[in-house]
């Protein structure tokens, strides 16, 4: 029965979508399309009733403090998560494969086996993303001063993120879906990373990162989404917000969020 | 510049005083090549859009001029700049009335203080 339901859903979708397109300014077709996301957990709400659009060619921060929903919301883009209620479109299409091939992503923690080493990471990478460019990959180890035979699980947490998000920047990916990149690391590491996101941000791709450390980071982004409880209560162009509010992002947030 | 952005202020106007700043001091040379967005919003550390959108913002100003097909430049119009440079004068003095105003100095109290302080000579004053 849910899956008629989605079928049906699809077909209005995509008329609504084509009525997006045309109205949009900029004349691009969306990258990313949520609409009324519902996620729970039991009986608890992770996300509810989430919609959000991303255009090509933005850095968009997703911005929350702990648990509300922002890595939840990154699982189900990603195809992590399989059981939600809403729609959730990726280049139009529905979760699976085809957009799991469009995205790439760095999730919340690292995933690596006892024995590797970067190299081998590296080799994983190549068989198994087409889109990876390993010279690309090997030119930023080298520029991190990464030692390349180095067990990855005696680095310090600092370079396993850094030596992660080098391996997921070095896709040619449409959405690069990147879950806390500067939780664990100090401030050079801090801008070695947003230095990494800037030098390969390109206009056809876009950039999702959720943090909670929102003063480092704001600058960089174009737009951005506050969650709360698992429900969109801000979104917009940064530059607006400031001006609007007279106030940075990280006050703003420091002022929704206040305990 | 990266730590320098104040908080109440939308980022690329902040750009926009920069850039301009360094362009009547003739920091940046009339005429000049700028880089482009993508190593600009590197070396600010800021999305290369707000770049692009403060860039924009100075070539309607005319401080800037874009060929399509070489890149950016700084105006050569000196007349341009001279006349900015006095703008950007004004609002430094019109902000200096206005805090010393604020801190219950007259107009006629500030001119004897900066006429004292100039003839002590300032320490940041430029050697001619």
């Amino acid at each position: 029965m849910n899956a008629q339901n989605n079928s049906q859903d699809m077909n209005m979708l995509k008329s609504t979508q084509e009525i997006k397109i045309n109205n949009d300014s900029n004349n691009t077709a969306a990258l990313v399309n949520i609409s009324a996301l519902t996620k729970k957990y039991g009986g608890k709400a992770a996300l509810s009733n989430v919609s959000l659009t991303l255009n090509p060619g933005h850095i968009v921060g997703l911005l929350g403090p702990n648990g509300s929903g922002k890595t939840t919301l990154i699982k189900i883009l990603t195809g992590v998560i399989r059981d939600y209620s809403g729609t959730v479109k990726v280049d139009g299409d529905d979760i699976g494969p085809s957009t799991k091939a469009l995205i790439s992503y760095l999730p919340d923690n690292a995933y690596f086996s006892s024995w590797m080493r970067p190299l081998d990471m590296v080799a994983l990478f190549k068989d198994f993303y087409s889109d990876f460019d390993e010279n690309k990959c090997l030119k930023m180890l080298k520029r991190l001063g990464l030692n390349e035979n180095q067990k990855i699980k005696s680095m310090s947490k600092g370079t396993i993120e850094k030596f992660q998000l080098c391996l997921v920047m070095s896709r040619n990916a449409r959405l690069y879906v990147l879950d806390e990149p500067i939780g664990g690391v100090d401030p050079a590491a801090r801008d070695f990373i947003l230095d990494t996101i800037l030098t390969n941000y390109s206009e056809n791709s876009t950039i999702f990162m959720s943090t909670h450390l929102i003063s480092d980071v704001e600058r960089i982004f174009d737009s951005v989404f506050f969650l709360k409880e698992g429900e969109i209560v801000l979104e917009g162009n940064i530059d607006n917000i400031r001006a609007k509010e007279g106030k940075s992002i990280d006050e703003l947030f420091r002022e929704v969020f206040k305990c | 510049m990266a730590n320098q952005f104040q908080s109440s202020m939308p980022i690329y106007l902040q750009l926009v005083d920069n850039f301009k700043q360094r362009i009547v001091s003739g920091e940046l040379k009339a005429g000049s090549k700028l880089e482009s967005v993508r190593d600009l919003a590197i070396s600010f550390e800021v999305n290369p859009n707000t770049m692009q959108r403060a860039l924009a913002e100075l070539e309607r100003d005319g401080l800037l001029y874009a060929d399509r097909t070489i890149g950016r430049f700084i105006t050569d119009n000196k007349e341009l700049i001279i006349q900015m440079r006095e703008a950007v004068a004004q609002e430094i003095i019109e902000e200096f009335v206005r805090k010393m105003n604020n801190l219950g100095f007259t107009n006629q109290e500030s001119m004897e203080l900066i006429r004292k302080k100039t003839e002590e000579g300032c320490e940041n004053e430029r050697t001619e």
